[in-house]
């Protein structure tokens, strides 16, 4: 799903995605353990060329959300809708917060990784799932 | 190496002024500002110029020599972008430029074009500051990111909105009388808690309006002003920059701003200054987190007590170190690439003593202006002082 009108894939991100949906989600990892996503051609931290591909952890958790009402024209219909950054061991990722209620979202919330569809346009987005 | 002044000032009103062009609103402003330097266009050797969305709103690129035009100065014109940081890597290019001699005076401003865009549209435009792929892409904006470190911020240091409230209730007291300003009236507390959420814990009252506006400066070296006589009572002493990661997601902290730290340490040791100097202080207020933030950063308050610093009434006009004069972002408005000119434009006046809160800081001699660039994965401090 690209928005490109060659329909050209981001790679790295697009594969991480599939990835994701396979249940098969990885992040990079230099050989100083600084952890990164994907496209990466360097270590961000280091600039270490040497990265490689490891399992993403299964267990995140919550470190902060908010409940948005004001979304861009990509996301109309899905507002209001939860946007979290959860942390998965060396890497922290930003998704939608779902099958949770916006009054029991709290930071430590223990959440699984999942790939899921905007309500509006039907793109694929990052989302988290209670745990 | 040549020290720099501020000769001249230049501020559209800021607000909803949808029809009006970025090349409109530009020239205004630099004509204000050539007003009130007193300094010939025909001297000015470069215009460095600030502007972070005017592909989106007006379908336009390469505004350098555009807004050259505008201002009616034939001279070499560069944009600067840098998201909401855009004029202040503007004005930092032309202050070290007039410093190492390259040129003696610079024009350097910014302008943005947004409500023509709607709220909608404008929000989507914002966002393209933040992280296309793993950020946007997931549904954050803006108001949404800095309410992922409002959040974090109350969990690792507490406050509350009670707290951010405050400080939209200070910033909007302080504009009124600023003629400039998109909002001259004053809100309570209870405005603020009661109004409708934007993104959790933020509400619209904790959130800068979306403008219109453009903002210049004429910026001439110690050795012009001396020779040519023209009155420019104040410098810009220091200048720092400093970044981090661009999506919040990858930083250190999610309740406190690193770029922000490098660059105000390096803004300071540039003019010579400290934190313990500054006699008051234009903070990045985009949303009410965002002055806790920066205040903390300046080195002005430890980190986690700035919270309630306006609660207090120490960042208040009559406190011991007022912040956002001006009225802020959340009350003065925030046209994204006029702010950081802007922001050393009010600096200039009340510590020259011809801006409407001017009484308020009537001794003071050294001042910061801090401006951020998306979630503050860029910041740029400036340090202005009155001329000896």
């Amino acid at each position: 799903m690209s928005d490109d009108p060659t329909g050209a894939r981001d790679a790295g991100y697009d594969d991480f995605l599939d990835a994701a949906e396979a249940g098969e989600a990885y992040y990079l990892s230099c050989p100083e353990g600084h952890g990164s996503l994907p496209p990466r051609t360097v270590c961000p931290d280091c600039g270490d060329p040497d990265l490689a591909e490891e399992p993403l952890p299964a267990a995140g958790e919550v470190e902060t959300f908010t409940v948005a009402h004001v979304a861009t024209p990509a996301f109309a219909d899905d507002a209001p809708y939860v946007t979290a950054i959860a942390r998965f061991g060396p890497v922290r990722l930003t998704g939608q917060l779902r099958g949770v209620d916006p009054d029991e979202a709290e930071a430590g919330l223990p959440v699984e990784l999942a790939v899921e569809a905007s309500e509006t346009t039907g793109r694929r987005l990052l989302a988290f799932r209670p745990r | 190496m040549t020290g720099v002044r501020v000769a001249g000032v230049g501020l559209t009103e800021f607000g909803e002024t949808p029809e009006r062009t970025g090349r409109d609103l530009f020239g205004t402003a630099a004509d204000r500002a050539f007003a009130d330097a007193g300094v010939p266009r025909a001297d000015v050797e470069s215009l460095r110029y600030g502007n972070f969305m005017g592909e989106l709103s007006e379908r336009q690129g390469h505004q350098g020599p555009l807004m050259a035009e505008a201002a009616g100065v034939r001279a070499p014109a560069t944009r600067y972008e840098s998201a909401c940081a855009s004029s202040s890597a503007a004005l930092r290019a032309a202050v070290r430029d007039v410093r190492n001699g390259e040129e003696e005076v610079v024009l350097v401003g910014g302008a943005e074009r947004m409500t023509n865009l709607g709220t909608a549209g404008a929000t989507e435009a914002l966002a393209i500051a933040a992280d296309e792929l793993w950020e946007v892409r997931a549904g954050m904006t803006f108001p949404g990111a800095y309410a992922l470190m409002a959040r974090a911020y109350f969990e690792e240091y507490g406050g509350d909105r009670e707290d951010l409230a405050a400080i939209a209730v200070k910033n909007h007291a302080n504009a009124v009388g600023n003629d400039l300003a998109q909002y001259q009236r004053e809100i309570t507390v209870a405005d603020v808690l009661d109004a409708p959420p934007v993104a959790e814990p933020l509400g619209l009252y904790d959130s800068c309006p979306i403008s219109d506006g453009a903002s210049a400066l004429v910026l001439v070296s110690d050795e012009y002003a001396e020779r040519t006589g023209v009155d420019a009572p104040v410098a810009v002493t220091g200048t720092g920059q400093g970044g981090d990661g661009m999506a919040l997601q990858d930083r250190d902290y999610l309740a406190r701003t690193p770029a922000a730290d490098e660059a105000a340490a390096e803004a300071y040791d540039d003019a010579g200054v400290g934190p313990g100097d500054v006699d008051f202080a234009e903070v990045h207020d985009c949303f009410t987190i965002a002055e806790a933030l920066a205040l903390e950063s300046l080195d002005l308050y430890e980190t986690g007590e700035a919270i309630g610093a306006a609660r207090r009434g120490e960042t208040t006009r009559d406190g011991e170190l007022p912040v956002n004069l001006s009225g802020g972002l959340k009350a003065k408005g925030h046209p994204v690439g006029a702010t950081g000119v802007s922001q050393v434009a009010e600096v200039t006046q009340l510590l020259r003593g011809d801006h409407v809160n001017s009484d308020a800081v009537a001794d003071a001699e050294v001042a910061v202006a801090h401006n951020a660039g998306g979630t503050v994965a860029s910041c740029i401090v400036h340090v202005l002082e009155v001329a000896a």
